[in-house]
């Protein structure tokens, strides 16, 4: 393994990105052009070097790789990271979504450019940070600072109520996280470390483990966002930015989800174990209800946005059913939506360039004007909603196969999730795409540009790339869930 | 005369200010005067630093590790509102060379203060300090507001300093001693009036680091007393009288620390919880950072309530990122200026990230930080906080901190919102004031990076805390 720091290296690109940033001035058009490429050739610099763990990454290791570790705070909390099968992923999905973030934002955004585009690197290295960290001190801070620039991006460029949607956005996933600290002071306190190698082999008492999951559980479960604490999703999505949608979407809601698999379940079996029905339970009324907002929304944004909430459901269902092909489920299915919606968002995003508007009641027909268009937008509807061979159906069918095993009830009812996703996914298209053009203003259309087909072309690729061909991804996968639901198994007997 | 040399700072700190206030009188030029009391406060550090450790006068008087660090962090909070006074004093109607004077004579009171090992030092390292306070709280004699502030101080602290010397009254009573080492092997845990003179006592310390219910005066001297003075009750006076606070509670009664933790535990929870929610109705900046510092002492009085040295140590990492993100704060407050006129209210900031880039973003992270979030200072300062509180298994205070962390995250937002999100007003003046921007980008970056390399905050805090425990 080489002794390049190549997780580091990943992490503070783009904090260095922010100096050479923070140099160039930006009093005009020119400059403001010019900060947007670097920014881009930062992050796709980034995104190359993170390919690059891809090669390097060893396929039949189910530990950490890329380990580094350097003495930090005091002993027990130290600057350690690493990433393994069930991480990686999430990297390369960071790196790979933040350049396309920078490119979509090359026309939408008009003002204050530097601290938007500063904001992005930021964010990126607290995104990358939380996939790498094992340390949870150091996890906490990446996972809490996100916050910053996240707020900044949708209350500076976000829409007409982008203050109220912020704020809640910013309040209710502090809140949540406190208690994620609390649990975390104590663990350090009782076990003397914060090491997350170390800890997925200690054994807590199974009074502690509850107590501690729930601690966990109130942060990952605002974040991700389960039913009944999503209310805040659907807001910030409405109010922010087309990319910072993207990449609340994309990244930010799996980091609750990795959160789940990582620490959840791999620190607290007995609890999990013990609150599996609860979470199950929380999961389908989430898929169901939420999918039936879905279905009464006139905003596209916010549609897309329960439809999120729904998805993670799936996720969150597959993790704990504490099997393989459950948690391989909901990873894949997290990386399958990174892309889905997020591509869903851009979709959003190139009418509203166009229109400025959000509001469904006002597209129709528009397959006329902008074929190309209907067509990726086809594509990622047809992924969200879990069409066989696209990536969306490899994750379900997996989540819904383990949960089968588990729990036949819940099965059923999530299957139900399955119709109704395709109910408001195709209504959306329809409405949106489908029927005459007889809205006036929708006459000027114009189908994508060539930026915007560079930015869907990698999505649209992956999408039915993964669902055609999920193998790789499983290879990767696949070592490291064993070897979690293999350390489950041992610490429950 | 052996002794003197152990007062050498203080004794040294007297001279150069009786000095300056005879050589002010002929020379008027208020800046020599106050450059050299800035030269005298950083040679004092140095005074300082080269200290033997040892007690004096009788025990009454220690010089040890807790001492030095505390004295060089007062005297960094000097110093800093002594730079902000050359960089305002004509524009705030405060042209006066006694303010130097006053800062020294202040300075002097609250090393007496964190060398104290004795109740009547204790109290007359106070009284130095808040008399020098009451006159630097009024010395805008033409603003209606700023003598307001200091006849509100002085009736209040006197007040305060009564209460405090009844419960020193009580104390020697009852102990037959006024040394706290003395107290603490003659202590006497059934003693009732034991325990009224510490509560006297804690009363008349709680109103000086502006704890609840003892913070009325808070706000309105903050807001009324003139910027750079603002800085300095900010920073200065609250980590004295919280030496002052662990000495007296830690030396003398830690036997009975079950009687005392409770009020401590009491003022410290209300003190969160009442800052988190009254600054949220703030209109003046001044004010919300008067909440904002009764929240913070709500804070570090968690360690001192742990009674551990992790308490303490954590209490000491708190007091000195409090101190460098006051610095920011109120260097920051100081360059809002337009033609010659301050501002003070939060609207003025109305979007002013569009004229001032850096200045905006670097005060929102200190925003942040102040609020607790990662990866930011303050989060640490909170982060060991709660690390001390969980291990005394105090864990009902933590959850109570963490609830009022999120609550003030709420006002600090707002100002970020209103910088950021709100339709921008006239510029401010440029960052053409040197002095300020010496305080200001060097104090942001410190909190920005600080968990890079947090190590020297935690060792300089372990360092401090062997003499105590």
């Amino acid at each position: 393994m080489s002794e390049i720091p190549i997780l580091s290296i990943l992490i503070f690109i783009p904090v260095v990105g922010i100096f050479f940033m923070l140099l160039i001035r930006n009093n005009d058009d020119q400059s403001s052009q010019n900060l947007k490429h670097t920014a881009l050739w930062i992050a796709f610099l980034n995104f190359i070097i993170s390919l690059s763990l891809l090669f390097s990454f060893d396929l039949n290791n189910p530990n950490f790789q890329f380990v580094e570790k350097y003495a930090w705070i005091e002993s027990g909390i130290s600057y350690h990271l690493g990433i393994d099968g069930v991480s990686i992923l999430f990297v390369i999905l960071t790196t790979m979504l933040v350049p396309i973030c920078i490119l979509a934002s090359y026309e939408s955004i008009k003002f204050s450019v530097k601290e938007y585009l500063i904001s992005f690197l930021a964010l990126e290295t607290f995104m990358i940070g939380v996939f790498c960290s094992l340390d949870l001190v150091l996890f906490y801070l990446f996972f809490e600072g996100g916050l910053i620039p996240m707020f900044l991006i949708i209350g500076i460029w976000g829409g007409e109520r982008r203050v109220y949607s912020t704020f809640k956005f910013f309040l209710y996933t502090l809140a949540g996280s406190v208690f994620m600290l609390l649990a975390i002071i104590y663990i350090f306190i009782s076990t003397g470390t914060t090491d997350v190698e170390t800890l997925l082999i200690y054994n807590f008492t199974t009074n502690e483990q509850l107590i501690l999951w729930i601690a966990f559980f109130t942060s990952f479960m605002v974040k991700i966002p389960m039913w009944p604490f999503h209310t805040w999703l659907p807001d910030a999505h409405v109010e922010a930015p087309t990319a910072g949608s993207v990449i609340l979407a994309g990244v930010l809601l799996k980091m609750a989800g990795y959160g789940f698999i990582r620490f959840s379940i791999g620190f607290f079996p007995d609890a999990s174990e013990f609150f599996a029905p609860f979470i199950f339970s929380l999961s389908v009324i989430a898929i169901i209800v939420t999918s039936l907002i879905a279905l009464v929304q006139e905003d596209m944004k916010k549609l897309i946005a329960y439809s999120s909430v729904a998805h993670m459901g799936f996720v969150t269902l597959g993790i704990f059913t504490f099997t393989v092909q459950g948690i391989e489920g909901g990873i894949i299915q997290m990386i399958s939506h990174g892309i889905v919606s997020a591509a869903l968002f851009l979709c959003v995003g190139v009418v509203y360039d166009r229109l400025h508007t959000r509001e469904i009641a006002r597209y129709g027909g528009l397959v006329s004007k902008m074929p190309f268009y209907s067509f990726s937008f086809m594509i990622f509807i047809l992924a969200s909603l879990g069409l066989p061979g696209t990536s969306g159906f490899v994750g379900e069918f997996l989540v819904l196969l383990s949960i089968f095993t588990v729990n036949t009830y819940f099965a059923i009812f999530a299957t139900t999730g399955v119709v109704l996703a395709a109910t408001y996914s195709l209504w959306l298209y329809r409405r949106i795409i489908f029927g005459a053009l007889i809205k006036d203003d929708l006459s000027e259309m114009f189908d994508l540009t060539r930026r915007e087909i560079i930015i869907f072309l990698p999505l649209i690729i992956l999408t039915i790339f993964i669902g055609l061909y999920p193998k790789p991804i499983i290879n990767i996968i696949e070592p490291s869930t064993e070897k979690i639901v293999n350390q489950i198994k041992m610490k429950l007997d | 005369m052996q002794s003197l040399v152990y007062i050498l700072p203080e004794i040294f700190l007297f001279i150069v200010a009786t000095v300056l206030l005879v050589t002010g009188l002929f020379l008027k030029n208020i800046k020599l005067i106050n450059l050299l009391a800035i030269f005298s406060l950083l040679v004092t550090v140095i005074i300082i630093l080269n200290q033997p450790f040892q007690s004096a006068f009788l025990n009454s008087f220690v010089v040890d590790e807790f001492s030095l660090v505390l004295k060089v962090m007062i005297l960094i909070g000097s110093t800093v509102s002594l730079i902000m006074f050359v960089s305002s004093k004509d524009d705030l109607n405060i042209n006066i060379y006694e303010f130097p004077i006053l800062i020294i004579f202040s300075t002097i009171g609250m090393m007496v203060m964190v060398s104290a090992n004795d109740l009547l030092a204790m109290f007359i390292g106070l009284e130095l300090q808040s008399l020098s306070l009451y006159v630097l709280a009024a010395l805008n004699r033409n603003s209606l507001l700023s003598s307001e502030a200091g006849i509100k101080y002085f009736i209040l602290g006197a007040l305060s300093s009564g209460l405090l010397l009844f419960g020193i009254s009580y104390i020697y009573g009852f102990s037959g001693n006024t040394n706290f080492n003395l107290i603490a092997v003659n202590i006497n845990p059934e003693s009732l009036g034991l325990i009224i003179g510490i509560v006297f006592v804690l009363a008349g310390l709680a109103f000086k680091v502006s704890a609840v219910p003892f913070h009325m005066w808070t706000p309105d001297v903050y807001q009324g007393a003139p910027t750079p003075i603002t800085g300095f009750f900010a920073l200065a006076p609250k980590i004295a009288a919280m030496g002052l606070l662990v000495r007296f509670l830690f030396n003398s009664f830690g036997e009975i620390y079950i009687d005392w933790q409770q009020i401590i535990f009491f003022i410290s929870i209300a003190s969160m919880m009442l800052a988190a929610f009254a600054a949220i109705a703030q209109t003046n900046l001044k004010r919300l950072m008067a909440y904002s510092s009764i929240g913070h002492i709500g804070y570090a009085l968690i360690g001192v309530a742990c009674f551990t040295d992790e308490g303490l140590r954590s209490l000491l990492i708190y007091l000195m990122i409090y101190l460098i993100m006051n610095i920011a704060v109120f260097a920051f407050l100081l360059s809002l200026k337009r033609n010659d006129g301050y501002f003070e209210n939060i609207s003025d900031l109305s979007g002013m990230h569009k004229n001032h880039p850096l200045r905006t973003m670097l005060i929102a992270l200190i925003m942040f930080s102040l609020a607790g979030i990662p990866p930011l200072a303050g989060f640490f300062g909170k982060f060991y906080i709660f690390v001390a509180a969980i291990e005394s298994e105090m864990l009902f205070l933590a959850i109570i901190g963490v609830i009022a962390s999120v609550i003030s995250a709420f006002y600090y937002l707002r100002i970020v919102k209103i910088m950021y999100f709100d339709e921008p007003k006239e510029e401010f003046d440029g960052s053409s004031i040197k002095s300020l921007n010496l305080l200001y980008y060097p104090s942001s970056i410190l909190i920005i990076i600080f968990f890079i390399y947090p190590s020297p905050v935690i060792n300089i805090s372990e360092y401090a805390i062997q003499s105590i425990i």
